[in-house]
Formats: C-alpha cells, structure tokens, sequence
C-alpha cells in the first residue's frame, strides 16, 4: 500500500477551483517535489493534505496509509503523521518553544498509545536536535518563533520535524528566505531525516533547494494540474526552459 | 467561517459550570435601605458606636448621591438601573447543607474541583463537607493562627476586629479610600457586613500566604464586604483572594471595598482570582462586580502589587489602585481580565504619583471573547511634588472571534516635567492562523485556544504566587474550554 495516494483531487477556495484533478502516488522513503509557477496550486495541495479547512475537496480523495485523510480534522492528521513545514510560520507569544514542542510530541504520542515524555527525558532528545539544526540553545527559552529572524523560524520548523518524527513531511516553500548557509543547514536536517519509512513531499518555486534535497521524483503543477512528472532532471531542465515550457509541452501534449 | 472557529465560538459560549445551588438558611432583615437599616445591621453585629457613627455618616453621603442622580455612569458598560430599595442589605452567614461524605456531592461538580486541582480538603471545605480527624478544617485553620499569633500577625474577620482591635480600626478605616470616595464605596461604607482583616507588625514578614480560605468563618462573606491590610514598618504581607472554585451568589451587586496601607519599607502583594457567575449564554443573570480597591504607599520605600485574574462576573467595574506617597515608593498592577459570552468589564487602575522617584508599572491583558467587551482603563497622574516619577503600561488585548469587542482608555497627567512615562499597547485576534499551526503539530483546538490563552497571559501569571498561578491558568482553560470532565 502506498504511503499516500491523492486521487483526482479537485479543490476550490471562495468557489474558485484551485486544484483540477491531482493524482499522486508516493510511497514510504521516497522523496518527491512539486515544482510550479506562482498561483499553480502547490501550497493549496500542501495546506489541503495538513487538512486546514479553509479549502473545500469538491472530487477525489486522499488516502494517507489507505485512511482517509479527507475525514481527518489537523490535529488527527498530524497525529497520523503528517507534517506540514510552514511557508510562513506563526509566532505566538508566552508560549515557549520547548514547552510548546514537548506537547505536541505528547499529544501525537498519547494518540499512538505510548506515554508521555516527561521534561527530564524530553531535553536530552531536544537537544541533539538543536545541534543537528545548529541552532542556539538559547532558543529553547524563548517564545514560539517570536522575535526569530526568516531563517530561524525556517529552521525551527525542521527541528520540529527532526522532534516529531513524521510518517509523511511537507515541506512548503522551505527554501524561500533562508541564505545559502541557512539552506544548506536546513538541507542537512531534512536529509538526516530521509528514511525509509518516511515519504516527503517538497513544495518549491525554484530549483535551488533540489541541489540540496535531491528529490526521486518531480512534479510540474501548473494551473491546478500535474502536467509533467519525471526524474530529478527534470527539475534542471525545468530551471534551464523556465514554467512557460512546460506549458507548451502540455499544449502540445494535449494537440 | 471555518470548523475551527465554530469550535472557538462554542468555546467562548459555554455555560457557567459551578452554578449549583445549595440549601441556604438566611438570617436576613427585610429589604430596602434606611438609618433604621443601618442601626439594625449595627445592632447585629454587636458593634460599637464609632462604626455607627461611621456607617450612618456613610449612609447620609451616599443617600444624598442616590438622589441627586450620581451614581457613576462613565464605565463602558451597560445595565439596567439598579433598585437599591429591592436589596436586603444584611444576610448572616449562610448554613449550608452539610454533607457526610463528597461522594454526597454532584459529581460534575467534583470534575471541576479536579479539573482545577483543588486538593482535596479544601474541596470538602468548599462543599461543606464534615471533614475528618486528619483534615480537620478548624484545627488546620488553628494551626496556622497559631503560628500567625507566634509571628504577631493578626488576621481575623472585620468584625472580630472592630470587637478586638478597634484602635487599628479607627484609625486605618477609611484612610485610603473613604466614605465619601464614590457611590459604590459610599453604599459599601455603609452597609458592609463583613470581611477581612489584616495587620502586620512593624519588621514582621509575615510566615505564610494569607487566604481567606484558611479564615472558615470568613468563608461566606456577604456582598458588601471589606477588607483592611495595614502592613507596618518593614514588614511584608501576601494576601490571597477569592478562590477559583464555584460562588454563586443569588444576588446581584457585590459591591466590596478594599484598603492596604504600607508603612515605611513595607510591601503588600495582593492577588485577587475572581469567578464570580457571570450570566448565563444570553446574559441573563450573573453578578455586577463593583469594587473599590485603593493601596496607600504610605511610607518611604514602601511597594504594593495588585495582581488580579478576572474570569467572572457580568460586569465588572473595578479599579485597583496605588497612591504613591512614601518617596521611592513602588505601585504595581498586572491584571488579566476575561469576557466571554455579554461579560462586560471595564477595569484598569490609578496610579498617583506624589513622592519623589516613586515608580509605578501598570501591565493589563484583556480577553474578550464571545459578544465580550472588555475595557481598559487607567490613570497615571504625576503631581507637581513627584521629582523623578516614572511610569511603565503595557494594555494588551486579545479578541476571540469576531463579535467581541476591546477598548483602551489611558489618562495621563504629568504635573513635573522630570516625569518618565511609557505606554504601549497592542490588540490581536486568535488567528486561524495560529490555531492551525498548533493544530497541525497535534494539539486540540481547546488546547490550543488555551495555550495561546496562557502565553498571553503569562506576563501576570508570572507575578501570582506559585499555586496560585497555576490555578489561575487552569480557570482560564476550563473558562474557554466549557466542558467540564
């Protein structure tokens, strides 16, 4: 069974169709980026498989472990393990980021019937994911994301990931804002994480991230379709001819 | 809107949890307000003729308010006129029903107890129960008079005092908020029928927290009460009030006063968590909360703190406040207050600047949930006197939903150029933004309102003594949660 299976997804927001039909098959230890203009649909695929319900599924489904994903609220896909990493992450104030980290990984445990990790056995594990992020110790004092830099805030949703140890990992746009050593941090950290029981799925607008993340499959969305899937070479091909090619190729597909 | 919002707004319109009614035996006289009232609930209470004297001057002022109309309109809120002829003014202490066990008592209302962590014999205190041999209520409350007594800390109801220490009485009554101070003071002045009171000895830091939950006989305290903490010379003073645990009370106005006088290098910290009823869903019913609450810095280098949660009452109209007087001398006030369903609360507190480099920090956060309004209020003044003043506020808003609303009204008046004031303030709503982001990590919406809840509050969670923040956390989750067990 696959680890995710999208079916003729189709989504719309305020009554205006965003996703036209997806199919996706992803399977545990693969890695696979959705690649595509401005507006094409890909954070609206990531944000409809986190479950926010802004978004309507007109058609199709979504299976995560041959579940149905559709009927999960966010909390009960996330603790089915499905991450999102945040485009835009959030800050909130007075919470603070281990407090804030260790409930979520208890609230997602206590789902699977294990027991909750107390502060004593939660810092040790915490702290060698700091040092995978390369991330300031200091940052466990303070506020969720509040005051980070761009970079920080990045970084701190794969710590997060590292901490929670997702089955399926969506990475949305990861790479917008970071500077080339930031990237090549987060790289690091979502590489240690790659696995073969773990799927991930990298949102991206540019090819850049991929020298870094190399993906086993890509995928072209362009107007709430997927018009072209291939091999990591495509994502250089699509860099060299730009989205514009793409689309002339599924014109001509279609002709 | 979405399913998160929806589970937001149902959070935010959740029904009081703790309003249970128990048998009452009253020993009350019949309504309305008069002298003859005033003598009668004098007479009752055995007390000696300069608190009649007191009480009647009070009457005659408020009497005189009543008429010409001047009960206090300003507050932001909204109420039907009061009818202060259809109160009955005196009402002994309540009898409840006694129950031999807690297995007696409803057990939703033990849920909540155990939601809010209530150890188990004050639960059995506040439920009434017979306690046994190892929980004896009146010999824990013995023990620590004991030791209260050791230290020379007194700490007895008002009554007890005006009968055994009437001097500290005369001649702290009054002084910091007097009769004449407001309508609600004036009444309270008047009719008041018990409450707390407090002294501390010079150089005396007292040896434990205060509550009024170890005072038993305290423990049901009418309407008008009134509290008087004299803290003296150097000694220092922790007073606990309220409780988080269920009061309703089947009247309407409580309208009480509290006094704290701080002599020279004395500090007084008093933290209030109240949860009065605040009206059911369509606010109907629920209590108007009008205090009064004044703190004399009266000494050099002395401090006073307000710490306040407020999660309860239909409205409420209070104002906890510090007159600096004492050069160097410290006012704080942090304060929390929630609205929820038609909650109205208009709260805030002065902080008056007479000595030189007295310094004052005002930290106000508000929750308005539901169809709440929530209104800051405050009043920095600087006097010509007060060389060097310096003041920090900081009134944060937080909005739940969209029908809520939030208001800020700062007053500040500088009479000394070498002044030092700043004031920040901020408003902003519970995204879904937020909401999901916790959610995706795992974490249930109730959890996740309250935790973003609590992260805006921890500021003056900070500032609670250490039990006493944790429960105040708690009261704030289940206020937003609703369901309780």
């Amino acid at each position: 069974m696959s680890l995710l299976e999208i079916k003729n997804l189709h989504v719309t927001v305020g009554g205006q169709e965003i996703l036209k039909g997806i199919d996706l098959t992803v399977n545990a230890g693969e890695v696979h980026s959705i690649m595509g203009p401005n507006g094409s649909g890909k954070s609206t695929l990531a944000q409809v498989l986190a479950r926010r319900d802004a978004y309507t599924v007109t058609e199709g489904s979504i299976t995560l472990d041959g579940k149905d994903l559709l009927a999960m609220k966010p909390e009960e896909a996330a603790c089915e393990g499905v991450f999102l990493a945040f485009q835009y992450p959030v800050e909130i104030p007075g919470i603070g980021n281990t407090y804030f980290l260790r409930s979520a990984l208890n609230a997602q445990r206590k789902h699977r019937g294990l027991d909750e990790m107390d502060a004593m056995d939660f810092l040790p594990l915490f702290r060698e994911k700091l040092r995978l992020l390369e991330m300031d110790d200091k940052l466990m004092n303070r506020s969720l994301n509040e005051g980070f830099s761009g970079g920080e805030k990045k970084r701190n949703e794969i710590l997060q990931m590292a901490v929670l140890e997702p089955r399926l990992a969506i990475l949305d746009e990861t790479d917008s804002g970071l500077d080339i050593d930031a990237l090549r941090i987060v790289a690091n950290g979502v590489n240690s994480l790659r696995s073969p029981d773990r799927a991930m799925v990298v949102v991206t607008h540019y090819q850049r991230l991929l020298n870094y993340i190399v993906p086993d499959f890509v995928h072209v969305l362009v107007d709430g379709r997927i018009v072209l899937s291939g091999g990591k070479e495509l994502a250089l091909e699509l860099e060299e001819k730009g989205y514009a090619w793409t689309e002339a190729e599924t014109v001509g597909v279609r002709a | 809107m979405s399913t998160d919002m929806n589970v937001v707004h149902e959070l935010a319109s959740r029904e009081y949890e703790w309003g249970f009614v128990t048998d009452i035996e009253e020993d009350r006289i019949p309504k309305g307000l008069s002298e003859d009232v005033i003598r009668m609930i004098s007479a009752k209470k055995h007390e000696p003729e300069f608190m009649l004297e007191w009480r009647l001057k009070a009457y005659r002022h408020w009497a005189s308010l009543e008429k010409s109309g001047a009960e206090p309109k300003w507050a932001n809120v909204k109420f039907p006129p009061i009818d202060y002829q259809d109160i009955a003014y005196y009402s002994a202490p309540k009898q409840k029903k006694q129950l031999n066990s807690l297995e007696e008592l409803d057990p939703e209302i033990l849920r909540t107890y155990e939601k809010l962590g209530i150890p188990l014999a004050e639960q059995k205190l506040l439920a009434n129960v017979a306690v046994d041999a190892v929980f004896d209520s009146v010999s824990v409350a013995t023990t620590f008079k004991a030791k209260l007594a050791e230290a020379g800390v007194i700490f007895c109801s008002f009554s007890e005092a005006v009968k055994n220490h009437p001097e500290l009485v005369k001649k702290y009554l009054g002084s910091v908020v007097p009769h004449t101070d407001n309508f609600y003071a004036a009444l309270n002045a008047a009719v008041f029928s018990d409450g707390s009171f407090v002294y501390v000895p010079k150089g005396v830091r007292c040896p434990m927290e205060l509550s009024t939950y170890f005072r038993i006989n305290a423990a049901e305290t009418g309407q008008f009460e009134r509290t008087l903490i004299v803290a003296d010379e150097g000694a220092y003073v922790s007073y606990l009030e309220g409780c988080t645990a269920p009061v309703r009370d089947e009247n309407q106005l409580h309208a009480a006063v509290v006094e704290l006088v701080a002599l020279d290098n004395a500090q007084i910290r008093y933290s209030t968590v109240q949860n009065w009823y605040p009206g059911d869903k369509n606010g109907k019913g629920g209590i108007y909360n009008f205090v009064t609450k004044r703190g004399k810095c009266a000494g050099r280098n002395s401090k006073i703190s307000w710490t306040q949660v407020e999660t309860g009452s239909a409205i409420t109209w209070k104002y906890p406040s510090c007159i600096l007087q004492g050069d160097n001398s410290v006012g704080e006030f942090y304060s929390v207050a929630l609205t929820n369903n038609w909650q109205q609360a208009d709260t805030g507190t002065k902080m008056i600047h007479l000595g030189k480099n007295t310094r004052s920090t005002i930290v106000s956060k508000g929750i308005s949930a539901g169809h709440g309004q929530n209104t800051y209020r405050g009043q920095v003044k600087i006097l010509k006197g007060a060389q060097g003043a310096r003041n920090y506020t900081q009134c944060d808003s937080l909005l739940i939903g969209d029908k809520c609303g939030a208001h800020t009204f700062p007053y500040i008046e500088v009479k000394n150029s070498s002044a030092r004031m700043e004031h920040e303030a901020a408003t902003s709503k519970i995204g879904e933004d937020q909401l999901f982001y916790l959610q995706q990590r795992g974490l249930k919406t109730e959890d996740a309102v309250s935790m973003i809840v609590n992260g805006f509050c921890k500021q003056v969670f900070r500032e609670l003594p250490m039990e006493f923040a944790v429960e105040a956390q708690k009261l704030l989750s289940v206020s937003l949660e609703g369901s309780v067990g």
